[in-house]
């Protein structure tokens, strides 16, 4: 089952919207849906195309002056701590370290061209199979850690809240936890499916 | 402080810019190889969003989200999650835009300063739209072998609910 993980997902979630859809009788919304959701895929990835293309020109700009290795040395500490395959491997420290910048800053759309490199340099041995460490980078890219939270900020002001960012330590403590149980999974699910990666 | 948060990205490109000059790089041409980097990952994403957006689109149309909502709403009060924030949670993991649209009216609904809109905006501040994140990742890598990265992820997700309806009812009794 595992060996199709999308597989399974994609058909389990097309077949529970069908069988509701008979269920609940949203036939006709449900396939306006699907025509939909695959020309909103269209219009995301033109809308992406541009802030993807302009990060991933500076992250090379960055990488061949050297300050991408600068910064990979300020926060190899602590992702030695989450990766230690990779401590000494700097075509995965950089990218990843920048990947790390990114999301602290709540730059989400810098942080992806420059996770998926790092996640393509750590998977060069191991094509098509998510590895513990690409797992780990995964949970940690989709459990937020952005220190300002600007635009929930702009939805509390716009509301009219007296002070929008006053739910900042709130969310650094949800944000800490949520990472933490994150990384937690991750590490415990790898003993549980080790037998699963040849 | 405004100004600094809606400046960051041109003072990251203007930095960055600066320092690759500075240090001799050749920074237009390098600048451009990465752009066309990002290109070549476009089409790698391109149509596992195809894929993945049908799906979810289909899921939310077909109302089971809503029957979910009824469902879960009592177990929710027990854990201390108002029940309010239920459509949050279950549309947070597939749709960001969604989850930005369904929390924004919660918190008008209820006021940006009540419980349920704190909840609402500290549960958006500190979660992301995994699902979206899981198929960028994995359709950029390649990777058709998922193993555990689902399951983390979403406990990563619960952890970060439960703990945004906790934190902000200890930081509202704190004041």
């Amino acid at each position: 089952m595992f060996y199709m993980a999308m597989s399974f997902i994609w058909v389990f979630m097309i077949l529970l919207s069908v069988g509701s859809s008979f269920f609940f009788g949203t036939g006709e919304q449900v396939s306006k849906a699907a025509l939909e959701g695959a020309a909103e895929a269209v219009q995301l990835c033109l809308s992406m195309a541009g802030i993807l293309c302009l990060w991933s020109g500076i992250m090379e700009v960055m990488r061949r002056s050297g300050l991408m290795g600068t910064l990979s040395r300020i926060l190899r500490p602590i992702l030695a701590l989450l990766y230690p395959q990779f401590k000494h491997d700097n075509s995965v420290m950089e990218p990843l370290s920048a990947n790390v910048s990114a999301n602290l800053l709540g730059l989400g759309n810098a942080a992806t061209p420059m996770g998926i490199q790092a996640a393509t340099q750590m998977n060069r041995t191991c094509p098509g199979v998510a590895t513990d460490p690409l797992c780990m980078l995964v949970v940690c890219n989709t459990a937020s850690i952005q220190l300002i939270p600007a635009t929930i900020a702009g939805v509390r002001a716009a509301a009219g809240a007296a002070a929008p960012f006053d739910i900042l330590p709130a969310v650094w403590l949800a944000s800490v936890c949520s990472v933490l149980a994150g990384i937690s999974a991750a590490k415990l699910f790898q003993h549980i499916w080790r037998d699963s990666l040849q | 402080m405004n100004l600094l948060f809606s400046m960051l990205v041109p003072l990251i490109l203007a930095l960055v810019a600066l320092f690759g000059f500075l240090r001799k790089t050749d920074v237009y041409a390098a600048f451009s190889v990465g752009a066309k980097d990002g290109l070549h990952l476009l089409t790698r994403i391109f149509p596992a969003l195809v894929g993945l957006l049908t799906a979810v689109y289909m899921l939310r149309a077909s109302g089971l989200l809503t029957h979910l909502e009824q469902i879960l709403a009592p177990a929710l009060s027990f854990l201390g999650i108002p029940p309010e924030t239920v459509a949050l949670m279950l549309v947070r993991p597939v749709s960001g835009s969604g989850a930005l649209g369904v929390g924004a009216e919660l918190i008008s609904t209820y006021g940006p300063d009540s419980i349920i809109g704190r909840t609402a905006a500290v549960m958006l501040g500190s979660t992301e739209t995994t699902f979206y994140t899981i198929t960028i990742y994995f359709g950029a890598a390649g990777i058709s072998k998922t193993r555990y990265a689902i399951p983390a992820a979403l406990c990563a997700d619960f952890a970060g609910f439960l703990a945004a309806a906790w934190a902000v009812r200890l930081f509202s009794a704190l004041s």
